[in-house]
């Protein structure tokens, strides 16, 4: 983001790479090593405050990257900074500064009532108690934690654990949030208040925010960036607009007609794709305006209604993991 | 025992991250002991579950010698101080680093990384989890035991030698606890290895519980030389009862024990940083 110049960048990546090397069975006792680069040279910045989408497919390297944030994993390449800090040099140091939250598995105390863990988290981290009281009230109110207090993790559905998951990450005022899949399995409900949430946070604390996940539905609420990762490669960093036309690039025109008609012809740049009694579809390059189109068809056949689609962003990520080609506009090794 | 790899203590040296690692494990010990005591009755249950089951352990012991003297040339009261010596230091390592043979199935399910995204040594955090206060039952078991034999022992209690008893316990807790840590350290590795560890500590205390001279000698030279577990109690308590050692090692040697104690803490030591280290750089 070009205007953020300025702003202190909190994440540093620098062609950071993880190479795994992976044992195979290759007959009855011979076993093949071979090397998986799970990240591969990948670089982008994130300034303070920002909230970011990382989406990816599965295993394209989204969870080892997050896990390499944190100090979890030891890049085998690459520069990494966090708040100033090397993760896998600092990790105990840069815990304080950073909440974590898993949608696969709780960081929480299983068997321990969730005020036990959040206590724990308390002593742990040496949150004062006013920051901690705060915290936690508002969590409380926000997430409505209030009847789960007393209640031990493993007996929490997974809505309400999640809801028990973020706020522990968020008791001791981190200035980053990483989210992996925070939202997986939830209901309609569970995901609208925890989105609210997030972006409360974001907007109030000020917090950066990095998540991960499938519901794009996420990203389109939460984040005006979005960055793709795919085999190990950063694919796409850049606005969910641009994300948008860097797909296939199509926008759809609908329009009704007064009564059934051959399909459409003669529209510069446009196509007719579907047909479907007097409506009917027309695909056309989503970078050119809809208005000449829009008075061209007018012009020449009975037009009662219409309307333009934008491209779904779940296509057009399909194409983007499908191609594995790096969209024109935005280069994502150069993040401006 | 073992600070969380060489990568934690940069901040401030290893002194910070060890005063780090024990208040950890004291926050999350403290923190288990009141969810235990939340339910007395349970708790108290369990206990005397752990007390008879080791309990039963000595009538056995009690009911061979209703048929015979001695054992391998030692008396119940003598055989009642190595059961209750080794017993102690098995109960003492088995309550603070007991739940380290959990660490394989953390590493299979993805838990571990939970652990190292916390503000504490990775080693603290598992020794102390799920810390089970129960245990103490082994611990009372084996102490009364112990106290019964003291008072039947035909030995010339002098200064020197009543220190011993109790730096016995320390230096067998520090094996036994050596042999938790190097065993989880090995999980990070194989991560179902939890019954090769338990093989050494439950195994070796159930073979220290009785005389050396009536195992075969290899044997005895195994947990000499090999995973020196003779240092726990059989090589002092030769010594303190005056007894001729069977393998004929120099007299010094009965003193070695706090020198092998910290020869296994450091091995562990190396051993655990290793695995955490194997650990970050390739996952699970």
């Amino acid at each position: 983001m070009s205007g953020a110049a300025a702003a202190e960048q909190l994440i540093e990546v620098d062609g950071v790479e993880k190479v795994f090397s992976v044992r195979r069975k290759a007959g009855r006792l011979r076993r093949v090593r071979h090397e998986v680069r799970a990240v591969d040279g990948i670089t982008f910045q994130v300034p303070r405050g920002e909230m970011v989408g990382y989406i990816g497919p599965n295993g394209a390297g989204k969870s080892t990257t997050i896990k390499m944030l944190t100090g979890i994993l030891v890049p085998s390449g690459g520069r990494l900074r966090v708040a100033g800090i090397d993760p896998a040099r600092e990790r105990t140091r840069l815990a304080r500064r950073i909440g974590v939250v898993f949608g696969q598995r709780t960081t929480l105390w299983w068997d321990l009532p969730l005020k036990d863990s959040y206590e724990l988290v308390r002593r742990m981290y040496r949150v004062p108690d006013a920051v901690y009281r705060a915290n936690l009230d508002r969590c409380i109110e926000l997430l409505d934690l209030g009847p789960l207090l007393s209640v031990p993790v493993r007996q929490l559905s997974l809505g309400q654990r999640m809801r028990g998951d973020i706020a522990a990450a968020l008791l001791h005022d981190p200035e980053v949030l990483y989210l992996d899949e925070p939202t997986i399995g939830l209901d309609v409900i569970s995901k609208a208040k925890v989105r609210a949430f997030l972006r409360e946070v974001n907007a109030e604390r000020g917090t950066t925010v990095l998540l991960t996940t499938h519901d794009l539905t996420d990203i389109e609420q939460l984040c005006r960036r979005v960055m793709v990762i795919d085999h190990g490669h950063l694919v796409y960093d850049g606005g969910l607009d641009g994300l948008r036309a860097a797909g296939d690039g199509e926008r759809t025109l609908v329009v009704d007609l007064e009564r059934e008609l051959p399909p459409i012809e003669g529209v510069p740049g446009a196509r007719t794709v579907k047909v479907e009694g007097p409506r009917q579809w027309l695909a056309f390059p989503a970078a050119q305006s809809a208005a000449p189109l829009v008075a061209a068809v007018a012009e020449r056949y009975p037009l009662v209604d219409l309307s333009v689609r934008e491209p779904d962003i779940e296509d057009v990520i399909a194409t983007l993991y499908a191609g594995g080609r790096v969209p024109e506009g935005r280069a994502a090794a150069d993040p401006a | 025992m073992a600070s969380d790899g060489p990568a934690d203590g940069v901040g401030g040296g290893r002194g910070a991250a060890m005063a780090q690692g024990l208040r950890a494990y004291g926050l999350i010990v403290g923190m288990w002991v009141r969810s235990t005591l939340a339910y007395r009755a349970s708790f108290v249950m369990m206990a005397f579950g752990n007390f008879a089951a080791t309990a039963l352990d000595f009538v056995a012991i009690m009911l061979m010698f209703s048929q015979i003297d001695a054992l391998g040339g030692f008396s119940l009261p003598e055989v009642a101080f190595l059961y209750g010596t080794s017993g102690v230091s098995l109960g003492l390592a088995d309550l603070l680093l007991g739940s380290m043979d959990r660490l394989g199935r953390r590493v299979r399910d993805g838990t571990l990384d939970t652990l190292l995204l916390r503000p504490a040594p990775v080693f603290a955090q598992v020794a102390a989890d799920r810390f089970a206060l129960r245990r103490l039952g082994r611990i009372t078991q084996s102490l009364l035991v112990l106290g019964w034999s003291l008072t039947r022992l035909d030995v010339d209690w002098t200064v020197g030698r009543m220190l011993m008893v109790p730096l016995m316990a320390v230096c067998g807790t520090a094996i036994f606890g050596a042999v938790f840590t190097a065993g989880a350290a090995f999980q990070f590795w194989a991560q179902d290895a939890a019954e090769v560890q338990n093989s050494f500590t439950y195994g070796g205390n159930a073979m220290l519980q009785y005389p050396p001279t009536v195992f075969a000698k290899d044997l005895v030279r195994g947990v000499t030389f090999l995973v020196p577990l003779a240092f726990v109690n059989w090589l002092p308590a030769l010594r303190l009862l005056g007894r001729p050692d069977p393998l004929g090692l120099p007299g010094w040697a009965d003193f070695l024990g706090p020198v092998v104690a910290a020869l296994m803490c450091a091995g562990a030591a190396v051993a655990w940083r290793f695995g955490l280290r194997a650990y970050r750089s390739t996952g699970s």
